[in-house]
């Protein structure tokens, strides 16, 4: 055996003998210590690696996620419109509803429905523009109404749109009767959108909460529509009459779909009003 | 030619007024669009058609409107006349004729559909309209006169350009 063999024998024994001490648990702390360098020198490089790997593939991924937040924010805008949508068509399909109900429960009437889609140009007038007109058979006169009760009567019509004339505007006035009382009287709108009741015959006794229907007198609206109830009764013993105020049954603020009736004709009564002496 | 964009322009005018601005209510008044842009257009000093467009505005708003023709009719062309009388005069300060039009022209339209619907038979009570209808819908006018008085004058520098007006 040559020298060179005699070293490299030696070595091996040596480190032999050290790994099997190692092994056998004699280097305890020494291994632990140097285990830990170990995995610290491996952290600290891999986290570098880490570093540089972000540093050179995050702009790629930045591309990518802003094209994906731009798909999302569109699908998030395109879902929001859906919504819209469909609480717009919740709404519409309560209301048709509720009309339905209505006209179910009143089949002695046709009616149509038809949506708002204005409102006349004049603060002094309280009328609407609905989209139904002549192509659908509504005529003048024909009285419009909601589940709710009495909006008013349709003033003009043109093929496709007609303007309603509501109860609240200051040229309206409706007959009506009081259920309660079981007396005549009459409605009259006013610049504010009110309602006030008048020709309230001074020996009736009228309460707070009476409703108010319509009696059919003059021909201009079928009898027994609702139009509100009595809040407020004013009499004053020098007067004629006695005056109420009305809680609407009907919101006029919120009309969006109303229903026409169409098999009822008012009565022009004009030619057998008296005519005045000269 | 450029003048043709008065009928849709006037046209939606309406629309918008009879479709939303009418719903922004303050008390029981509220804007006038178109009298707003008549004004606002009749004062721009290179417009030659305002009278025209007053016509227009009559006839679109007398079709929407149960508000009997004349007070439509002499409503608007009064506030083109009122506009066209301030404009010589008060040219060096366009905003504040734009506002004495404004003012002007909503008194007078307002106190001509209180007296003609007073006259066919519509009870209605001075103080009422007055408190409840004109002042509120004049200070809406007011206050609505400056955006549209901007957004007419740049139309009125498209239909009568500059080198076409000298």
């Amino acid at each position: 055996m040559n020298s060179r063999s005699l070293q490299t024998t030696i070595i091996f024994l040596v480190v032999g003998g050290i790994l099997a001490l190692a092994l056998g648990g004699f280097f305890g702390s020494a291994s632990r210590q140097f285990g830990s360098v170990l995995i610290d020198t491996q952290t600290w490089f891999s986290s570098r690696f880490l570093g540089l790997q972000d540093f050179f593939t995050a702009p790629r991924d930045i591309v990518s996620l802003r094209t994906r937040n731009a798909e999302l924010e569109a699908q998030v805008s395109q879902l929001q419109a859906q919504v819209i949508e469909l609480q717009q068509t919740v709404n519409e399909t309560e209301i048709l509803a509720a009309l339905v109900d209505f006209s179910r429960s009143n089949p002695e009437s046709t009616y149509k429905a038809a949506a708002v889609i204005g409102f006349d140009p004049s603060p002094f007038l309280h009328y609407i523009i609905i989209n139904r007109g002549s192509n659908d058979d509504i005529r003048r006169g024909m009285p419009v109404v909601t589940n709710q009760g009495l909006v008013g009567r349709v003033d003009a019509v043109i093929a496709d749109a007609a303007r309603v004339q509501l109860i609240t505007d200051p040229a309206s006035a409706v007959n009506v009767y009081l259920k309660n009382a079981e007396t005549s009287a009459v409605t009259f709108g006013s610049v504010t959108g009110d309602i006030s009741l008048d020709m309230i015959s001074q020996n009736i006794t009228v309460e707070s909460g009476d409703l108010i229907l319509t009696s059919g007198l003059g021909g201009g609206y079928p009898s027994d529509l609702p139009i509100g109830q009595v809040v407020t009764i004013r009499t004053l013993e020098f007067k004629l009459f006695q005056q109420a105020t009305i809680q609407p049954a009907v919101d006029f603020s919120r009309l969006e779909i109303v229903l026409i009736i169409t098999n009822f004709r008012p009565v022009d009564i004009t030619p057998l009003e008296p005519l005045p002496s000269p | 030619m450029r003048n043709s964009i008065a009928f849709p322009l006037l046209g939606l005018a309406v629309i918008l007024q009879s479709a939303i601005v009418s719903q922004v209510k303050l008390i029981s008044g509220y804007a006038d669009l178109p009298l707003l842009m008549l004004a606002a257009w009749a004062l721009q000093d290179r417009v030659k058609s305002a009278w025209h467009w007053a016509v227009l505005t009559c006839v679109m708003v007398g079709f929407v409107s149960s508000m009997p023709w004349l007070v439509v009719a002499a409503g608007y062309l009064g506030v083109i006349f009122m506009a066209q009388i301030l404009q010589r005069r008060v040219w060096q300060a366009p905003l504040l004729a734009m506002f004495s039009v404004i003012l002007m022209g909503t008194l007078f339209i307002h106190l001509l559909s209180f007296a003609v619907l007073r006259v066919l038979g519509t009870p209605f009570a001075f103080a009422d309209v007055i408190g409840l209808i004109t002042l509120p819908s004049l200070l809406l006018n007011m206050l609505f006169s400056i955006p549209v008085y901007a957004l007419m004058r740049d139309l009125a520098h498209w239909v009568y350009p500059l080198e076409e007006y000298e």
